[in-house]
């Protein structure tokens, strides 16, 4: 099984966005691993895990500085990892997605994870577009990938707790939302290993000329204005009790 | 947990006749020897083989550790029991009992045979990571975000000294300074970005000022001791942050380095030297306890409360210092210090060490009844006291949550440091 993982790289909000002109300041921001995609890693782990085979992680370099996700990755499971050498911390999600998708064109993948979306954009469009540029199906908000010989049993999150499963004819592109467990720890001293011990393939970024302008483009950028605040209610648990009982029948919602 | 070893057959028989009498059911019938094969000692080797861990062999069933054992108290815990359950089939590297010790040491107090799970769980749980076999989820997001962030609560570190600001005093950054000071203060994480654990701080700074001590920080470059990593098992987080924490702390020139908590000082001076550094640290208790002859005008304002002093386990235990603290107290006019019923060598652990602090939800569902801390919140209360005292930056948020799940609101957590500035503030 050749199981192929896009990963994203993006602003942490774990401080508060600094916004430069009409975009993000990205020389005084962190640069951390899109949630999602540590879902993707794990799923593929697991499924190398299950029926054998190689996990190969992919992501672009923004910043020169994804290495760091990519030994995390090796030290997970991962067997080989790739960078496309962008340097360029504005791409959006459909030039990584050509990007991306030029370099796993000679993969030879069975399965290529995306994480359904990014926190960054919110777009959820690298796992399309990747499916569409490498001419395979493509199904999203995926919770648990089973193989079975050319085919995988897929289950698929739907809005209010449905769900649905799927047989996929290989290959495919699945947009992970969660993987069946949750992504296990790489304990520091094996990323250390990783770090030393492990090479990371470069691949320069191509097929830009493909991607005609730009669809989306920021026009402005600001943090967000507080308009309502919550409101505490001071008091013994009682007071408190009541008062909330008093506020729902007055909003008629009780 | 179900044990891999079957128990032997029941020796006895329903009807038992011997020499023509009747002995069924009789009190003390005995037919066959225990076989003693329902015992294996393989799981116990397989803890004991594991480097540092070998004292978990030498148990010999006193169970002197199980009456100190803080979890035992809300649960049912101890070397004893761990011993004996592993005898029974319990394979220790993988079930939730790996993650429920504190490291607190009050077994080893004790212990006639030197069992040290100071050393044994740190061993096995570092095994058990290694292995990719469980760990709690907090536990994981902790470790992960030192990793990252630099502190357990993953912070940015470009904001590990914004709390200078609510200090009102000068604080200075020693990089900025340019020059040798005498103390070098490591403020800690939990003292640096926690809402309460800044009050600590910023009552520090007052009092450092207010003494003319010749201080400063480390600001933006101060990064977690990771102590607490270590002893929940991830050695490799603790080297890594070692080796960057021993690059920065030689990078200035200072006499002697002042901690904020326990645990660093654990940290820096019992376990940095095997990493080449060996400079002179203090806890902060034993620090102004120096300075007590000039402290004791500036602590002006009458402090009128019954006050019980919480041991933190790796400042009285693990480094001997039970006295500074309660010098301190003393000294703020007002005050009347009692004490609980575990106190100094014995002291009642309040749950954080050994990565306690990061695994509150996993102990809770794991054979506990109640929290440590609500155990000794609870003590607290019942002296009578109206404040908890403590100096080490984990448990003024423990005992602040404590005091208020337990119905002892009126009881204050402060770390003695905040009753100092009120003292010398009046407020
Ligand atoms: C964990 C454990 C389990 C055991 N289980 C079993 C079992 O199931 N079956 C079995 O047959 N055996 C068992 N034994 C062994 C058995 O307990 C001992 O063989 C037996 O207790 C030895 O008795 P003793 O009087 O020789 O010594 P001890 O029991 O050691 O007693 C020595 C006594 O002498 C006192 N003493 C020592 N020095 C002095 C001194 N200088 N002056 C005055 N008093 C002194 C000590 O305080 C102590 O009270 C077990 C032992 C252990 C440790
Ligand atoms: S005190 Fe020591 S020897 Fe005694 S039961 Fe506990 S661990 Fe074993
Ligand atoms: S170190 Fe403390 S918590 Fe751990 S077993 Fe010993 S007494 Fe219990």
């Amino acid at each position: 099984m050749n199981i192929v993982v896009a990963i994203k790289h993006i602003p942490s909000i774990a401080d508060d966005l600094p916004v430069k002109g009409n975009n993000v300041d990205f020389d005084s921001v962190d640069f951390v691993l899109n949630e999602w995609d540590e879902h993707s890693i794990e799923q593929a782990v697991l499924i190398k895990e299950s029926v054998g085979g190689t996990v190969t992680v992919i992501g672009v370099d923004l910043i020169g500085e994804l290495d760091n996700a990519l030994h995390l990755a090796l030290a997970k499971g991962a067997d080989k990892v790739v960078k496309i050498t962008a340097d360029d911390p504005a791409a959006d999600s459909h030039m990584q997605a050509k990007w991306l998708s030029e370099a796993i064109k000679g993969m030879g993948a069975n399965m290529v994870f995306a994480g359904v979306q990014a926190s960054n954009d919110l777009d959820g469009q690298i796992g399309p577009m990747i499916a569409a540029y490498l001419d395979m199906p493509y199904i999203g908000g995926v919770s648990s990938v089973e193989a079975n010989g050319d085919s995988a049993t897929v289950n698929k999150e739907f809005a209010g707790g449905a769900g649905a499963k799927y047989a996929v004819s290989m290959p495919f592109v699945a947009g992970v939302q969660s993987a069946p467990k949750p992504p296990r720890y790489a304990p520091v001293s094996k990323v250390r290993q990783m770090a030393q011990s492990a090479t990371v393939e470069k691949v320069a970024p191509s097929g830009d000329a493909d991607v005609r302008e730009r669809p989306l483009r920021i026009l402005k950028m600001a943090p967000p204005v507080v308009t309502g605040h919550a409101e505490m209610i001071e008091g013994s648990s009682k007071e408190v009790a009541a008062k909330i009982v008093e506020l729902l029948k007055s909003k008629g919602l009780a | 947990m179900a044990p891999k070893f079957e128990k032997a057959k029941a020796v006895e028989k329903e009807h038992a006749v011997v020499d023509g009498v009747d002995v069924s059911g009789h009190w003390n019938r005995m037919f066959e020897q225990r076989v003693i094969f329902e015992y294996t000692p393989e799981l116990i080797e397989k803890i004991a083989d594991i480097p540092n861990a070998e004292s978990f062999a030498n148990c010999y069933q006193c169970a002197k550790c199980v009456a100190v054992c803080p979890v035992d108290v809300v649960g049912n815990y101890g070397p004893r029991k761990l011993y004996r359950y592993a005898q029974t089939g319990m394979d220790l590297t993988e079930a939730p009992e790996l993650w429920l010790c504190t490291t607190c040491a009050n077994c080893l107090r004790v212990c006639p045979k030197e069992v040290n799970m100071v050393k044994i769980m740190p061993a096995a749980r570092e095994q058990a990571i290694l292995d990719g076999k469980f760990v709690p989820a907090e536990l994981q997001q902790a470790f992960e975000n030192t990793a990252k962030s630099g502190n357990p609560l993953g912070q940015p570190q470009r904001k590990r000294d914004a709390w200078i600001q609510s200090a009102g005093v000068p604080v200075p950054i020693i990089k900025d300074l340019g020059r040798k000071v005498s103390v070098l203060w490591y403020v800690g994480s939990y003292p640096s970005y926690h809402p309460r654990g800044i009050d600590a701080a910023a009552a520090a700074a007052r009092i450092f000022n207010a003494l003319g001590i010749d201080f400063a920080i480390l600001g933006k470059e101060e990064k977690d001791d990771a102590d607490s990593q270590r002893l929940a098992g991830e050695k490799g987080l603790f080297e890594m942050m070692t080796e960057q924490n021993i690059e920065t702390f030689n990078k200035y020139e200072w006499d002697e380095m002042v901690v904020t908590g326990p645990h660093e000082l654990n940290a820096f001076k019992n376990v940095y030297p095997k990493y080449g550094f060996e400079r002179p640290v203090v806890h902060y208790s034993t620090f102004l306890a120096r300075y007590l002859d000039q402290l004791k005008p500036m602590l002006k304002h009458p402090v009128n409360k019954k006050i019980t002093y919480h041991d933190p386990c790796y400042l009285g235990r693990h480094n001997g210092e039970y006295e500074a603290p309660r010098k301190l107290l003393e000294a703020i006019p007002g005050v009347e210090l009692v004490e609980m019923q575990r106190n100094r060598e014995n002291g009642y652990c309040c749950g954080g060490g050994g990565g306690g602090m990061w695994m509150d939800s996993f102990t809770a569902k794991h054979n506990t009844t109640m929290r440590l801390s609500e155990k000794r919140a609870m003590e607290a209360a019942s002296t009578g006291a109206n404040v908890l005292a403590v100096a080490c930056p984990f448990e003024v948020s423990r005992f602040t949550d404590a005091v208020k799940s337990t119905g002892n609101e009126h009881v204050d957590v402060l770390d003695i440091l905040e009753l100092l500035d009120r003292s010398m503030r009046g407020e």
